[in-house]
């Protein structure tokens, strides 16, 4: 009894600002509403699964839509979560040399960009990547002739491939006229588009500091024992990284990737400040679609209903992705336990105490 | 297991009653809400201001009203119009008076939360007609419109001296506008420059005789010969190079691009005035009707109306307020301040004497075509100009088969 009353006022708060508004939501993706009435009544237009149906299975604007800011941001998880992860790996580590100089100072530096508002690093790179801006006037310096970053709605595969001389434009043919979605495989297939390529810059450029973070406490969790051990068994920093940081790091990692695909999968407010979806659709993303259904053309149950179909999207890429992450057979379990017993030795009913926690 | 379900069961209570507290806000009553009376009432109204003179020209006519009336009124300036309204008719606290974009109007009249006081204005009839029916919904005329404003060619006098043209090359046919166009572009300058949205190519659907829907918006007339030939002509004009739109010269609109020297020609409405005045002042400019296409002169007319919130208690001390703010006076005294033309009819001539620079604006109205408002369109027309922005490269046709598609679609689920 006593513990209930101590967790009230979390659960009260949860239930009142997460787990009701979603139910409300719920069954808000069921009706047809404008948002100028109350959903809550006999009244309410309900429409059952035609919010959903007219987004997955009726050829039309609503399908087009939805599969085009799929595809958008399906590249836009691809290239950002492992990008922003390896890169915050390498820089954890990096940092966390002992014999490094100046370490709390690159610490800060490669912090710095995630505690800036997403919003200010966001208007900084509008002006950063303009047709005439900073970026590619230091790309002329080498001879290169920058794109009009914003503006470009082509996919870069078709750009990298017509570079190299393999497509002429974009290939048309079987590609173009089968769809699926009621989106062409051509625009499936066609990668992000260079706009996208900014976005996802931005994103791995502010999120990866923070990655690093979670990444660098972990790796001062593995005793020095370890690392000295493999140095005695002769192992060089490749099989350090390999058979010692990376085990170790087993959870982090699927924290970190966790993280990362649920954040990259519910990006908004860089597409906000950037181009609302400009240009030509191509850094829509299902987070924005749903928040344009709602307020830009009042139809609040279809908004809902993308809100929900991104809901499950997560869940199964998460779900995917811990199976992938998963310890792997007795070997797997084996070398962890070891490493465990010879990390805690010292503090061998830590674990134990944890574990009662747990359950 | 008796205490935890116990606990669960009161958990839920408090959940639902709090649930029914926060929805009891959405009962409306099926005529509205009953209405203040009294001498002393106080208004809120929302704005989507176009810059500071435009907030100082509706707060001193605001000011001037509350004087006359007694009652007060709070003007707020929204940062997101669209997000800010259907935010405030969702929690049922609307302003009492608002502006609303055509764009938005018909789904805020299909979902009831406008007071249509058209039949309460004696003189509705002064108002320009093309406006007032684009502000009608279901036969009823819903809100006044604030303004007129209609699209010319604007071209800048300095690069039009550069080039050694003279006001006899003024073009006033598609042909004269490509020639003109070509010769203007030369190195940084592009002969014309607009945005990639319906809003202005639209233009070129209209002067070759077409456009998105029938005059009664109740059809979709989006995949004819006449739009195709429009929207080509735009896209044979951008594939030369001697038209571009703004953001490929790096602007964020067509007035910037005059302004920075980036264009010698663009295609704007009369709020340009007012931008030029605050950001460019040195910059001179010279405004044209439209050259005419194959079916002779076109363009769009734009407005935005005073909306009454049907859950607003001061209704009728809103409107007395709107039919100040929209007298002629106040009306010429806007276009001083701002550039935009009065919407009243008796008035334009006035306008036109008094504003000569805008003559090619004004002379517009004759033949303006009004804004598509049709519920759920919003979505529609926004993916047209998503598709606009690859005319260059993409077919006019497929284009406005699409919006077709789209068009029918959403008038289907309209009705």
């Amino acid at each position: 009894m006593w513990g209930w009353l101590f967790v009230s006022p979390m659960v009260v708060g949860l239930g009142l600002f997460m787990a009701l508004p979603i139910l409300m939501a719920a069954w808000v993706s069921l009706l047809n509403w404008d948002g100028q009435s109350n959903p809550f009544t006999p009244d309410a237009d309900f429409v059952g699964l035609d919010n959903y149906r007219s987004l997955l299975a009726e050829e039309g604007l609503a399908q087009s839509l939805l599969a085009t800011s799929l595809r958008n941001n399906v590249y836009y998880v691809l290239l950002t979560v492992p990008i922003q992860t390896a890169l915050a790996l390498t820089l954890a580590i990096t940092v966390n040399q002992r014999m490094l100089r100046g370490r709390s100072m690159l610490r800060t530096t490669f912090y710095f960009p995630s505690v800036t508002s997403s919003i200010a690093v966001a208007t900084v790179f509008l002006f950063l990547f303009q047709g005439s801006g900073a970026v590619n006037r230091m790309l002329s310096w080498i001879g290169i002739k920058g794109p009009n970053w914003f503006q470009d709605s082509r996919g870069v595969l078709w750009v990298l491939l017509d570079a190299v001389g393999i497509v002429d434009g974009r290939p048309d043919g079987a590609l173009g006229e089968h769809r699926l979605m009621g989106l062409p495989w051509v625009e499936w297939l066609a990668g992000p588009s260079v706009a996208m390529c900014t976005l996802i810059l931005l994103a791995v450029w502010t999120t990866s500091g923070t990655f690093m973070l979670i990444f660098l406490a972990a790796l001062q969790n593995i005793p020095r024992e370890l690392e000295e051990a493999a140095a005695l068994d002769g192992a060089g920093r490749r099989h350090v990284l390999r058979h010692v940081y990376l085990p170790a790091l087993r959870p982090v990692l699927f924290l970190v990737t966790t993280l990362g695909l649920i954040a990259t999968w519910q990006v908004f407010d860089q597409v906000y400040v950037m181009g609302q979806g400009d240009p030509a659709n191509s850094t829509l993303t299902p987070a924005f679609l749903s928040y344009s259904y709602g307020f830009d053309n009042a139809e609040f149950g279809q908004g809902a209903a993308i809100s929900f179909i991104l809901l499950g999207i997560v869940l199964v890429m998460t779900g995917i992705q811990r199976f992938l992450l998963r310890e792997r057979g007795v070997r797997g379990q084996l070398r962890r336990r070891l490493a465990t017993a010879t990390a805690r030795q010292p503090a061998a009913d830590e674990g134990k105490e944890a574990h009662r926690a747990h359950n | 297991m008796f205490r935890r379900s116990t606990v669960a069961v009161t958990a839920c209570a408090v959940l639902a009653t709090t649930a029914t507290a926060c929805s009891s806000g959405f009962d409306k009553s099926k005529n509205g809400p009953e209405q203040d009376t009294g001498k002393k009432q106080s208004l809120r109204v929302l704005i989507a201001t176009s810059g500071d003179a435009e907030t100082k020209a509706v707060k001193s006519a605001t000011a001037a009203w509350e004087k006359k009336s007694g009652h007060k009124v709070t003007v707020q300036i929204a940062k997101d119009m669209d997000q800010q309204l259907a935010q405030a008719f969702a929690g049922n606290r609307p302003p009492d008076a608002f502006y609303i974009n055509s764009d938005q109007f018909a789904n805020y009249a299909k979902g009831g939360s406008l007071h249509a006081y058209g039949d309460k204005i004696p003189d509705a009839e002064d108002f320009a007609p093309e406006l007032r029916k684009a502000f009608t919904y279901n036969g009823e005329l819903v809100c006044l419109p604030k303004d007129s404003s209609t699209l010319g060619l604007v071209i800048s006098t300095e690069k039009w001296k550069e080039a050694g043209l003279t006001e006899k090359d003024y073009p006033t046919t598609w042909d004269e506008l490509e020639k003109t166009a070509d010769k203007l572009t030369e190195g940084k300058t592009t002969g014309l420059v607009t945005t990639n949205e319906y809003q202005r190519l639209g233009v070129f659907m209209k002067q070759a005789g077409g456009w998105i829907t029938d005059s009664k918006e109740s059809k979709m007339t989006a995949d004819s010969k006449e739009n195709a030939e429009g929207l080509g002509f735009a896209k044979k004009m951008l594939r030369s190079g001697s038209m571009k739109f703004a953001k490929q010269v790096d602007t964020g609109w067509a007035g910037e691009a005059l302004g920075k020297g980036k264009a010698a020609m663009i295609i704007e409405g009369n709020w340009l005035d007012g931008a030029m005045k605050a950001d460019f002042p040195d910059v001179g400019y010279k405004v044209l009707p439209l050259p005419a296409g194959p079916a002779g002169k076109g363009t769009l007319a734009f407005s935005n109306c005073w909306g009454v919130a049907k859950e607003s208690t001061h209704q009728t001390a809103a409107i007395d307020m709107i039919r100040h703010l929209t007298s002629k006076k106040e009306q010429l005294a806007s276009s001083d301040q701002i550039g935009v033309m009065p919407s009243r009819t008796s008035v334009m001539k006035t306008f036109a004497k008094e504003h000569p620079e805008s003559k090619g604006w004004a002379e517009g109205n004759s033949y303006a075509q009004r804004p598509v408002t049709v519920p759920g369109f919003t979505k529609v027309l926004d993916q047209f100009n998503a598709d606009l922005q690859g005319l260059a490269t993409g077919s006019p046709a497929e284009i406005l088969s699409t919006l077709q598609r789209n068009g029918e679609q959403a008038l289907k689920k309209g009705d």
